[in-house]
Parts: structure tokens; C-alpha cells; sequence
């Protein structure tokens, strides 16, 4: 049976999965049902100076039935009074003595820190987390992603922490900045134990159309937010495979960004994360989703024969290289099942106006399944990604694996093309109709003009 | 044993007659249209005889432009709104949709076409804009799916259109012929008076055109005549006893049932001859209206029935039974019927053989023959130089044009008898013949 337990730089817990500093984590009853449905551990909404927050908070993106795949909020730290919270961190470590409860903090002076941190840790805290990530309201105060953006700031913060903190330090970075390994190695340089990424995206998440403002509205008016949620998922893993292959970062990663359920974990992981924070999957579905996530990952494990969590820890990483040391003599084309084919022609229309008209259509009406053409056919995987029916349409390898040519190789060997004209181009040889076929093909009868 | 109650209430009546498509909510309606996948050349566009563009319009109700998906409905069908709850879409657009072929539900397109259509009815939203005025008069004979949707067409081109209406109400069969839980005589009517206030086409009821002096009126004041008259009463079957109480039309039933709700007198013990589409809905509204026994009894095997299998399950399911193989040979009772005495029959190279010595009386005090719609050849014999086939139906061109060139036609009168939505496709082709024709003038 797998074992789950988790050590991020020295905090404990009995799985990896955490609250994320947010909502859901705002008091000890929260945190304290989470940890009794399961949650390992949990990131206290962010504590300071107590704010006060708007009205109308959340903002969402649908993607036609399914709510929430994106979702913004522009909700500021705790609006609770310190004392409050403190009493109840000490209230939850007493009851999950073996969870772990980590404290977000966002303070300005270096006194606000050095007390903050000495009281969090005093109430009974695991861990701290900086958060130097919010990207709407604090950090037009100087905090947040202000601080996140200017690694310079941002190691000094740490090391005031650092100065007095007795409990690791978790830094959380914002992905806010064009090299999320900018202010992760300057948490580095700053002491910090761990890395937390990715915070919210900064956003506007739409438009209310009929009285032209952003959302959420707050009486006539919107600001951006911050956006996290399932879409955000590709940009948290490609910042945390960043971090995580960085020789100079170096440290623990808590992931962060769109997960919700134990695959992405588990991809999470594969890229380097040690933890997983999740919110916006609890804010929609509630704690309950602690057991899929623990149950998937359980059987994941037991199926692949990794014991723990650190035997696939970052085994996808030797795996991500930069395009040019990709195999360019590695050639699949698709194929597809005519037996499972349903025959939309979705296949046929995406690549025939998305791609490289690599799909053609039989000539008799009645006879809906698409055939590949494969000298046309480049490989890009676009048909087999619009197809809706599980593996009917798969690529297939068809280069005998003997070569492999990289793009820095030819680059070396001057074997690539240098002129707008040169004979080298990878497409001059691939077939392209003529751009008047275009007015002259065929259309369904219901194409008007 | 039929499990449904005689109904002595309109709401009793409402609730044995329940829509089989009822309408949807918006929610149901967005989660239904979310499931589309957008088909290239989609196999349900070129299932519907009027070509709608079904993806186009489910994508415009999943993104909030029901006027849009509205829009795009009524330019294919005038008849949108009917056709999404009458069409047999079962064995049209739904039944071609690709996720039969991965045993995934179909998109319930009828439905979210009434959805659609039923939006823009109630807001009474006008989509289109009439052509500019031709100068030329057309009459519309029949306010039926073909006669009105011609006169929608024709005031597209331009024309001035006088559409008339033997009865007191439009709409033709979708008012007077299909079954109640299918379209609501409301929702019908509704739609013309949607389509005539958008188009302005006059609508002159209870002016039946009946002789050739008012054939001959017609053509002195219009330019051009669209014939959409549909067919004429059920036909009789030519068996003895055919006349005693209790006897009638499955069509005559029907139209009683739709204005009469749960005061149509219906039998004890019914029995359906036939194995259309109408003997399938006479016998499902018997067993609607409470009857204790109802039996299909057809000729011939279930295999070769003309209704389409769905009907005849709703039938089963309504709680009807089935006589396969039997030939009525005689309608008994002394004045009101009190049986059928039926000869079994085995098919022999395709054709009917009795067995002799098989005669057996089916007891019952009801008879309801779906024996299909006569045509109206005697009317229509008063029309000059008006060619009908052997089967009695019209005659025309490519372009709908009878052999009396001033005369056009579309619908069960022109085609024998389909459904609802092929009227609908033929007289839109139908108008631009006599448009072409006008113009030509």
C-alpha cells in the first residue's frame, strides 16, 4: 500500500495534499472539517493587518456546461483580527497535532515581520508561507506581487524572516513576471526553505456585456483579479518544471494551479512538486474531494510500484528539453479506427481548415469516415485532440527509430536553412493546394454565400 | 388492459395526453445544446427535408442568441416550431446524429428547436423582413403546413398573399390531425398568428374553394395559386357493415379528440384497422381516453407496417395490443358494431393468401379505421388542364408547377401524404417557382 506522508523542507503531513492559503482557510472550522474529511495539511489565509473586503468577490470562466474552469477573484488577506486567528491555529494543532498547518503572512515593516512570525510560531504553526503573490489590491500597497516582482525585495523580506523564524519558510512566488526563476533563486539567496508556485494570474475574467463592465462588479465598477482554477493548470506546471530544473533554485516545491484531481497531482509531482495546494476544486466541490484525490493517488502508486511519494518524485523532468534537442527524424502520422469512428468529420474539418488538408473524404456520401492521407499527414496531433471518442484516432510511429538529428546538431553541422528562400525550409517540399482550389472545393449544401 | 384512466376533467385529459416532447426550461436547454459536437456537413442537416442548420442553430442557443437559432430555423422551415415537436425525429435529425454510432444518446434537436422558435413566438420578435412590394397577387388555397409556408415565402419575394382556409382555424393537420401529446392546437395556432404578423398575409377562414367557379374566380384576380389542400377523409375499406355506429376514420377520431379533449366519446373495447402512423395515434389516444381494450389489427406482418417503430412502441406502451396477419371481412352489430369478424391471412410471394376455414370475431363497440387519407380528386377535377397520377396526386414540374401552368402545389396533395416538415421544404421550393413564374410574366 502506498505510503502518502509528506516532508516539504522539514513540515510534516500525512498526505500531500494542502489547502492553499484562500477561502476555504480562512478560520479553524474550516480547517478543522478539512483535516477531518482528510486534507493533509492546510495554508492559513494570509495574516496581517486585517483589510476590508468588497462586495461581489469571484468571477468565473464556463466552458459551455462546466462551470468554473477558470475563476478570478479579487478577495484581499484575512479581514480577522490576528488574535482570533491565532487562538484558533492553536486550536487546530491541538486537535491534528500530526497535520500541518502552515501560516501565510503579508506584513510591510521589518518589525510587523519579525512580530508576525514570532506569534504564528508561538500559536503553534508547522510553517510559514510569504506570500509575496497576490496580484490585486495588497500590491498596490507595496505587498503581494509588488514584493514578488522585484527579487531584490523580495530576498530582503526573507532574510528578515529568516532573522527570527525558528519554522521553515515557504516563499510564494508569482507567476506575475516573465522568469518565475528570477525571485525563486532570490528566495534562495534569501534563506527561504521552500518554494511555493503558482499564485493567481493577474485577469480580467470577462466583460458583462449589457452594462460594460468587468467582472465581479462592484456597484458599476470591476478591477482586475487574480485568476487560478482547472485553466491555469498548464502555466503552474511549466513555472514549476522552471523552478525545479533550475541547478541554482534548488529547494522544495509546493505546487500549485488548477489542481483537482489526483492526475494532476501526480503530474504535479512528476515535474518536481513535493506538496500540492488546492483551492478553487475545494471551493467548488467542498473537502469531500479529499477522497478521490487520496484514492487515486493510493492506486496510481500501487499500480506503478512506488512506495513513495519520493520514488517518482521529478521523473518527468529528464524528459522536458528545449525544442532544439528534440528528434526531428521522429515521424507519427495518424490513424484512424475506422470501427470506432462516429463519423462527425471533425477530424476532416480541423485539419482541412486548422492544419495541413492531410484528411480526405470518401466520395460516396453514405460513407462518413475520413481516411488519412498520410504523405500529407505532418504529425501534429490536432485530429487525434478534436476527435470525441477515446482512441480512435492514435499516432503512429513511422520512422524506424534507428536516427536521431536535433536541431542544435544541424545547427552545429551549419546544415540549416539562413535565407527567406532557402532550399533547406521543411516545407518546401510538403504539398499545399493551389489557393484558388479553395473557391472551387466542394462545400456542405448548407454553407450559404 | 390500458393503464391509463377515462379522463373526465381537461386537467385529467392534460395529464393522459402529457407532450412527449415537452418543452424544455433554458437550463435544460443549455446543457443539452453544450453536448453538440458540431459535426462538418452534419449527417442531421442532411437527414431534415428543409436542411436546417442544426449545429449552427444548437451553437447560437448554447451562446445566448436564441433570436439567432430562432432566425436560422424559420429560414429553412416556416413551420420551426411545429415541425421541432411533430417531425419524426427519431427517424430524421436525431436518428442520424453520430452519437447513436458510439451508443451515446442523441441531441435532442426537436426539442431544442421548439426551445428556440417557442422564445421568439412568445416575444412575438420579428425576425425577417418582407421583399419589396412585386406588385403581384398570389392565392394561397389551405392554411396547412404547405399553404402557409408558401404564403411566408412568397411575401419573402414580394408577392401579396390571400391564403384560404376552408375551416375556422389554420394550421391544417397540426390543429385538426396530430395527436395531442404531440403539439397543442395553442402552440399551432400560435405559430401562424407568429408568421402571419410578421409576413402580413391575409388569412380568410371558413372560405372553402369548392367548385370550379371558384377556381375560375381565383385566376381572374390572382397572377398565381398554390394549391395546398392536402388530402381528403379516411377512406372507406369496402366491407360490409362499414356504416354502423361506431365506425369512423382514425383521422375523423383524431380531429374530434383535438377540439373535444376528454368529452370525445370513446368505446369500451376499440379496434384499430391499419398500420400506419395514424392507426398507431388513433390507438394510443384510445388507450389515452380510457379505453379497456385496444387492438391493432393489421394484415400484415409487424415487419411491414408503414408506421414507424416508434410509434407503434408508443402504442404498446400506451397499452395497446397488436393482431398481426387479419383480414376484416365484416363489421357486425345491429346498428351500433359490436365485433369485426376477421380471416387470417399468410403472405404468399408477397401477396395476401387467406386461410380458409380461419374467420374469428373480435368482440368491441368501437372501430377506428386507419385505413390512410383519400385524395380530393373530385375538387380538384374542376381545375382546368390539371393532371393527376394514377394515385390521384398532383402532377408538376421541377419547379412545382402543375400541368395548368397558373396553378402551383406542394404537400400531401402533390406528394400523398408525408409529413409535416416536407410540406414545409416543398412549398418553400414551390414559392420560388412561382416567383420565377412571375417574373417571367
Amino acid at each position: 500500500m502506498a505510503d502518502l506522508r509528506t516532508n516539504l523542507a522539514g513540515i510534516n503531513s500525512p498526505n500531500p495534499f494542502w489547502l492553499a492559503s484562500a477561502p476555504p482557510t480562512n478560520s479553524g472550522y474550516q480547517i478543522m472539517k478539512a483535516f477531518d474529511a482528510g486534507w493533509g495539511g492546510a495554508v492559513w489565509k494570509t495574516l496581517g493587518v486585517p483589510v476590508v473586503n468588497v462586495s461581489s468577490r469571484y468571477g468565473a470562466v464556463n466552458y459551455r456546461d462546466k462551470r468554473m474552469v477558470g475563476f478570478n477573484n479579487i478577495e484581499l488577506i484575512t479581514d480577522r483580527p490576528l488574535k482570533d486567528n491565532l487562538r484558533e491555529i492553536s486550536e487546530v494543532k491541538k486537535r491534528f497535532p500530526d497535520h500541518a498547518v502552515i501560516a501565510s503572512l503579508m506584513v510591510e515593516t521589518k518589525e510587523e515581520w519579525h512580530q508576525i512570525v514570532r506569534d504564528v510560531e508561538n500559536a503553534g504553526a508547522d510553517g510559514i508561507e510569504l506570500n509575496f503573490g497576490c496580484p490585486h489590491g495588497m500590491c498596490e500597497r507595496g505587498m503581494g506581487s509588488a514584493v514578488g516582482q522585484e527579487p531584490k525585495v523580495l530576498q530582503m523580506i526573507v532574510e528578515w524572516v529568516k532573522e527570527v523564524a525558528k519554522v521553515p519558510v515557504i516563499t510564494k512566488l508569482t507567476p506575475n513576471i516573465s522568469d518565475i526563476t528570477r525571485p525563486a533563486r532570490a528566495a534562495r539567496a534569501g534563506g527561504s526553505d521552500a518554494i511555493s508556485l503558482i499564485n493567481t494570474i493577474q485577469s480580467i475574467v470577462g466583460v458583462d456585456i449589457d452594462q460594460f463592465v468587468p467582472y465581479p462588479i462592484v456597484d458599476g465598477k470591476s478591477t482586475n483579479g487574480g485568476y487560478c482554477g482547472p485553466a491555469v493548470k498548464p502555466i503552474a506546471l511549466n513555472m514549476v518544471k522552471n523552478c525545479a530544473q533550475h541547478p541554482d533554485v534548488n529547494l522544495p516545491i509546493s505546487g500549485i494551479g488548477g489542481v483537482e484531481n489526483w492526475r494532476d497531482a501526480v503530474e504535479f509531482i512528476l515535474l518536481g512538486a513535493t506538496s500540492v495546494q488546492v483551492c478553487t476544486a475545494v471551493m467548488h466541490f467542498g473537502f469531500g474531494i479529499i477522497r478521490d484525490l487520496k484514492s487515486g493517488l493510493e492506486r496510481y502508486m500501487d499500480e506503478k510500484g512506488f512506495a513513495t511519494l519520493d520514488d517518482f518524485r521529478g521523473k518527468a523532468l529528464p524528459n522536458v528539453k528545449h525544442w532544439e534537442d528534440l528528434n526531428l527524424k521522429y515521424k507519427v502520422t495518424a490513424s484512424i479506427n475506422e470501427s470506432k469512428c462516429i463519423g462527425c468529420q471533425l477530424c476532416y474539418t480541423a485539419c482541412e481548415d486548422g492544419a495541413h488538408q492531410a484528411i480526405a473524404l470518401s466520395s460516396d456520401p453514405a460513407n462518413r469516415i475520413p481516411s488519412i492521407i498520410d504523405e500529407n499527414c505532418v504529425g501534429c496531433n490536432l485530429c487525434s485532440l478534436v476527435c470525441p471518442v477515446e482512441d480512435c484516432i492514435t499516432m503512429e510511429r513511422r520512422d524506424d527509430g534507428t536516427e536521431h538529428l536535433t536541431w542544435g546538431e544541424r545547427t552545429a553541422a551549419g546544415n540549416i536553412p539562413k535565407g527567406f528562400n532557402d532550399e533547406l525550409a521543411g516545407g518546401l517540399h510538403h504539398w499545399v493546394p493551389e489557393p484558388a482550389e479553395a473557391l472551387v472545393k466542394k462545400k456542405p449544401r448548407h454553407y450559404k454565400g | 388492459m390500458s393503464e391509463y384512466k377515462k379522463p373526465t376533467t381537461e386537467a385529467e385529459f392534460a395529464a393522459n395526453f402529457h407532450p412527449k416532447k415537452p418543452l424544455m426550461s433554458d437550463t435544460e436547454a443549455y446543457y443539452e445544446s453544450s453536448r453538440c459536437l458540431y459535426c462538418y456537413d452534419a449527417p442531421c442537416i442532411n437527414a431534415c427535408p428543409t436542411g436546417i442548420d442544426i449545429p449552427l442553430f444548437i451553437r447560437q442557443i448554447n451562446d445566448g442568441n436564441k433570436e439567432g437559432a430562432a432566425k436560422t430555423i424559420y429560414e429553412s422551415n416556416w413551420f420551426g416550431h411545429a415541425c421541432g415537436n411533430v417531425c419524426p425525429t427519431e427517424e430524421l435529425c436525431e436518428g442520424a446524429c453520430v452519437y447513436n454510432n458510439s451508443d451515446v444518446k442523441p441531441i435532442e434537436i426537436g426539442r431544442l428547436q421548439a426551445h428556440a422558435t417557442d422564445q421568439v413566438i412568445r416575444s412575438k420578435k420579428k425576425l425577417f423582413r418582407t421583399g419589396k412590394d412585386t406588385g403581384k397577387t398570389v392565392a394561397v388555397i389551405g392554411a396547412g403546413p404547405a399553404g402557409i409556408s408558401a404564403a411566408c415565402e412568397l411575401r419573402m419575394l414580394g408577392h401579396a398573399v390571400d391564403v384560404y382556409e376552408a375551416k375556422a382555424q389554420p394550421s391544417g393537420l397540426c390543429v385538426y390531425g396530430v395527436a395531442p401529446y404531440k403539439l397543442t392546437n395553442e402552440e399551432a395556432v400560435e405559430e401562424v398568428a407568429y408568421l402571419q404578423d410578421q409576413f402580413g398575409f391575409n388569412l380568410h377562414y371558413n372560405k372553402p374553394v369548392s367548385g370550379r367557379a371558384d377556381f375560375e374566380n381565383l385566376e381572374e384576380v390572382y397572377d398565381a395559386i398554390f394549391i395546398g389542400i392536402g388530402l381528403g377523409g379516411t377512406s372507406t375499406l369496402g366491407i360490409p357493415g362499414e356504416d354502423k355506429k361506431g365506425v369512423m376514420g382514425a383521422l375523423e377520431f383524431v380531429e374530434v379528440l383535438r377540439n373535444k379533449h376528454h368529452a370525445t366519446p370513446v368505446g369500451k373495447k376499440v379496434i384499430v384497422l391499419g398500420g400506419g402512423n395514424t392507426a398507431m395515434d388513433a390507438a394510443s389516444e384510445s388507450c389515452r381516453m380510457g379505453a379497456e381494450s385496444v387492438i391493432i389489427a393489421y394484415r400484415r406482418g409487424p415487419e411491414e407496417m408503414g408506421a414507424y417503430s416508434f410509434e407503434f412502441d408508443l402504442a404498446k406502451k400506451s397499452g395497446a395490443k397488436a393482431l398481426f396477419n387479419v383480414t376484416p371481412v365484416e363489421v357486425l352489430g345491429n346498428g351500433s358494431v359490436t365485433g369485426v369478424k376477421f380471416i387470417r391471412n399468410r403472405s404468399a410471394n408477397g401477396k395476401l393468401e387467406p386461410i380458409a376455414s380461419s374467420e374469428f370475431v373480435e368482440p368491441c363497440d368501437m372501430v377506428l379505421l386507419g385505413t390512410g387519407q383519400g385524395k380530393q380528386v373530385e375538387l380538384l377535377k374542376e381545375v382546368s388542364g390539371l393532371a393527376l397520377d394514377q394515385k390521384g396526386r398532383i402532377v408538376v414540374n421541377e419547379h412545382f408547377q402543375t400541368t395548368n401552368t397558373k396553378y402551383f402545389t406542394a404537400g400531401d396533395a402533390m406528394n400523398g401524404g408525408v409529413e409535416v416538415v416536407n410540406a414545409a421544404a416543398e412549398a418553400k421550393k414551390a414559392a420560388h417557382g412561382i416567383h420565377s413564374f412571375l417574373k417571367g410574366k
